[in-house]
């Protein structure tokens, strides 16, 4: 393990891209998640058709396809290229928030029947209501199915490394395999090692947050938003 | 070739390719998924048993889980072989894919392994059924059918991320895609096609997944 | 039949049981009552190795239950030697606990097959026949969820029957069921009570039931038997304070 210090200082150029990417594309998502996810709720058919066909779309397409259109086909039709590190934040933060926008829209429909009566008796404007009622509300049930979702883009920067991003994955498959090839096995838990803790870092952010909002609201965090970060489903 | 933004020639032209790649595409798939679907039950089981093991159990999957699945097939790639066991392209991709998803699919055995109702185990335990049994009798038979739903969706997650076996030159559909554009550098077409094949097949199975949701409930 | 010996049993620190002894006899058909909480159901659970003891021993027709000997001494039971005792001992539950993925005849013959190793045509017989007894022989092919609860527990008494235990152990069998279904099941318990010699033990509410099927009655409270006597004695003059509170507050409600 003579060459481990190599090996982290050769990952470790890798993490501005992957942090910065991972980053971005967590902004991203939640500006696209809350955007289509009231737009799902919209009282206005063609919004409500509009985000269905945002959501659906960047679902039922694979998120590679995405990336390469966004790099192969886009610049053709457009007419120019993209920063790399901003078509990758680009398509994590497209293809996230198609998912992000169900967990919003599940949130706010989770919420009880009762808060929009009460809401709707104190005479609140239909964004009132929404604002400064409802969502406060359901941000709380968000937090940790954000939580794996955010892992979930974590992990996806990893494809980055398909478009020239020297993120940690390239990093390791470009650089070190082909130099220290012997040793493959040491650079590729190394690898798993990195993306672990980065991991572990946005689960301990999203666990202060959850808390915070919780004791906004004067509670401990639910019984059934602890059983989803458990279950994790996508 | 003309300068056009779309050129109906081309796509049709490469059309057959794509398709061959989308079969391998389903091929590694529906591979994955039957290792995914046993491995993934066996993994859920393994954590209910004697300690020691649950734990190692439970820590392999966390740490699947968190980790790229891309990272995961490189590893198979580039380790297997130092231990002299050379694999094509598809079989690494279809353990890589098989082992990763069985860590998801587990979590939703677990959970409905959890729905199973005490009383159950108690009562199969007043009989002196036999464990295997109280399991492929009693419990599984009980678990299963409402997990049929999530477990689909992983299906379709993972028909998705099948393109990142192209890292390791499965010529998959968009491999085959990638293929088309190098040679002919005309990328706009293939990857449209490629994008709208995706769309084509996950979404009305992910229609089909939704009706099951409302009949059998989510876990 | 079944001999408690210094058992005792804790949750944590939550002592439910502590030093407990007591003995039933072959064919007797023993009622524990008391307060929830004061240990009756885990005495039940105890001896359907659900729950096992933290102190003491139990033994059903001369055999340890908890524990084996094993070179002259006792250790705690393994898998193999407590199925090898819980196949004399049949259990009915609150909730009847029926399988949902079976018939009432894949109910009634799983273990009288997998267990016992009959034939099916030999398990076939006996699940007819014990239908037979709880009337319910025209559903043998329906699904438990197709049966009301009455139904679903009669059927779960004749499951524990198919075993053919030695000794059946009753868990608040109709404290599930509404109101009208209560008498029926009631009934055909007094009917099995008199027709077989299984020694029973029984956890109920129903007082009237425990006066005119049980041969004794036991009060719990506080872990601890504070009075065991015949139900006629029992009922009708108590002993302990606690007994006598106990029965005018369940009388009173019921």
């Amino acid at each position: 393990m003579d060459n481990l210090a190599t090996f982290l200082s050769v990952l470790a150029q890798g993490l501005p891209e992957t942090v910065g990417a991972t980053v971005g594309g967590i902004a991203l998502t939640i500006v696209l998640s809350f955007a289509a996810g009231l737009a799902l709720l919209s009282p206005s058919r063609p919004v409500r058709v509009i985000s269905r066909i945002y959501v659906e779309g960047l679902r039922g397409t694979s998120e590679v396809v995405q990336l390469f259109w966004i790099f192969f086909a886009l610049p053709v039709l457009v007419g120019f290229e993209i920063v790399p590190i901003w078509g990758g934040i680009l398509v994590l933060g497209l293809n996230h928030g198609a998912y992000g926008a169900e967990i919003v829209r599940g949130a706010i429909q989770s919420v009880p029947r009762a808060q929009y009566e009460g809401a709707l008796a104190l005479s609140l404007s239909p964004a009132q209501r929404m604002f400064r009622v409802i969502l406060p509300q359901a941000v709380v049930e968000m937090i940790p199915p954000f939580n794996n979702l955010f892992i979930q883009l974590l992990k996806s920067t990893s494809i980055l490394s398909f478009v020239f991003i020297s993120e940690i994955t390239r990093q390791a498959t470009q650089i070190l395999v082909p130099r220290f090839n012997p040793q493959v096995l040491q650079i590729f838990l190394l690898l798993l090692l990195f993306y672990l803790v980065l991991s572990l870092v946005i689960t301990a952010v999203m666990r202060f947050l959850e808390r915070k909002a919780a004791a906004r609201l004067g509670r401990g965090p639910s019984e059934r938003a602890r059983r989803a970060a458990v279950t994790g489903a996508v | 070739m003309s300068q056009q933004i779309w050129d109906w020639n081309y796509a049709f032209a490469i059309l057959p390719l794509l398709l061959e790649g989308l079969g391998l595409t389903l091929v590694a798939t529906v591979l994955g998924s039957i290792v995914a679907m046993v491995l993934g039950l066996v993994l859920a089981v393994l954590q209910r048993g004697p300690r020691p093991l649950a734990v190692v159990v439970r820590g392999f999957v966390e740490l699947v889980r968190s980790t790229p699945l891309l990272v995961q097939i490189f590893f198979l790639y580039f380790v297997l072989p130092q231990f002299g066991i050379v694999l094509s392209a598809l079989t690494v991709g279809v353990i890589a894919l098989g082992v990763h998803y069985a860590c998801y699919t587990s979590e939703v055995y677990r959970a409905g392994i959890d729905a199973v109702p005490r009383g159950q185990w108690e009562a199969a335990t007043a009989l002196s059924l036999p464990r295997s049994r109280v399991w492929t009798g009693v419990v599984l038979p009980q678990a299963v059918p409402r997990v049929v739903p999530a477990l689909g969706n992983y299906v379709i997650s993972m028909f998705k991320e099948v393109p990142l076996l192209t890292a390791i030159g499965l010529l998959d559909v968009v491999g085959r895609a990638q293929e088309a554009g190098d040679t002919y550098f005309r990328y706009v077409e293939p990857y449209t096609i490629a994008g709208l094949l995706f769309l084509l097949l996950s979404y009305p199975a992910s229609l089909l997944v939704r009706r099951l949701e409302r009949r059998v409930g989510t876990i | 039949m079944i001999v408690f010996d210094g058992v005792e049993k804790r949750f944590g620190d939550n002592v439910v049981l502590s030093d407990l002894d007591f003995t039933v006899a072959p064919g007797e058909h023993v009622t524990l009552i008391g307060p929830s909480g004061s240990g009756k159901t885990t005495i039940l659970r105890l001896l359907m190795s659900l729950e096992a003891v933290n102190a003491g021993t139990i033994t059903v027709a001369g055999r340890y239950l908890s524990h084996m000997e094993k070179g002259g001494k006792l250790v705690p039971a393994d898998e193999k030697h407590s199925r090898e005792v819980r196949k004399h001992i049949g259990m009915v539950f609150q909730q009847f606990n029926l399988f949902p993925n079976m018939t009432v005849r894949g109910n009634l013959i799983e273990a009288p097959t997998r267990v016992l190793g009959l034939s099916k045509d030999e398990a076939n017989a006996r699940a007819e026949e014990l239908l037979d007894l709880v009337g319910l022989r025209e559903k043998i092919d329906e699904h438990p969820s197709r049966l009301s609860g009455g139904q679903q527990q009669r059927v779960a008494i004749a499951r524990a029957l198919a075993m053919r235990p030695d000794v059946l152990l009753l868990d608040e069998v109709t404290s599930a069921l509404d109101p009208e279904l209560v008498a029926g099941v009631l009934a055909l318990l007094r009917d099995i009570g008199e027709t077989t010699d299984i020694t029973i033990l029984c956890v109920t509410h129903e007082m009237g039931f425990a006066r005119d099927f049980s041969h004794r009655v036991m009060m719990f409270d506080g872990g601890q038997v504070i009075e065991d006597a015949p139900p006629q004695r029992l009922f009708s003059a108590p002993e302990h304070p606690r007994t006598k509170e106990f029965l005018k507050a369940v009388l009173e409600r019921g």
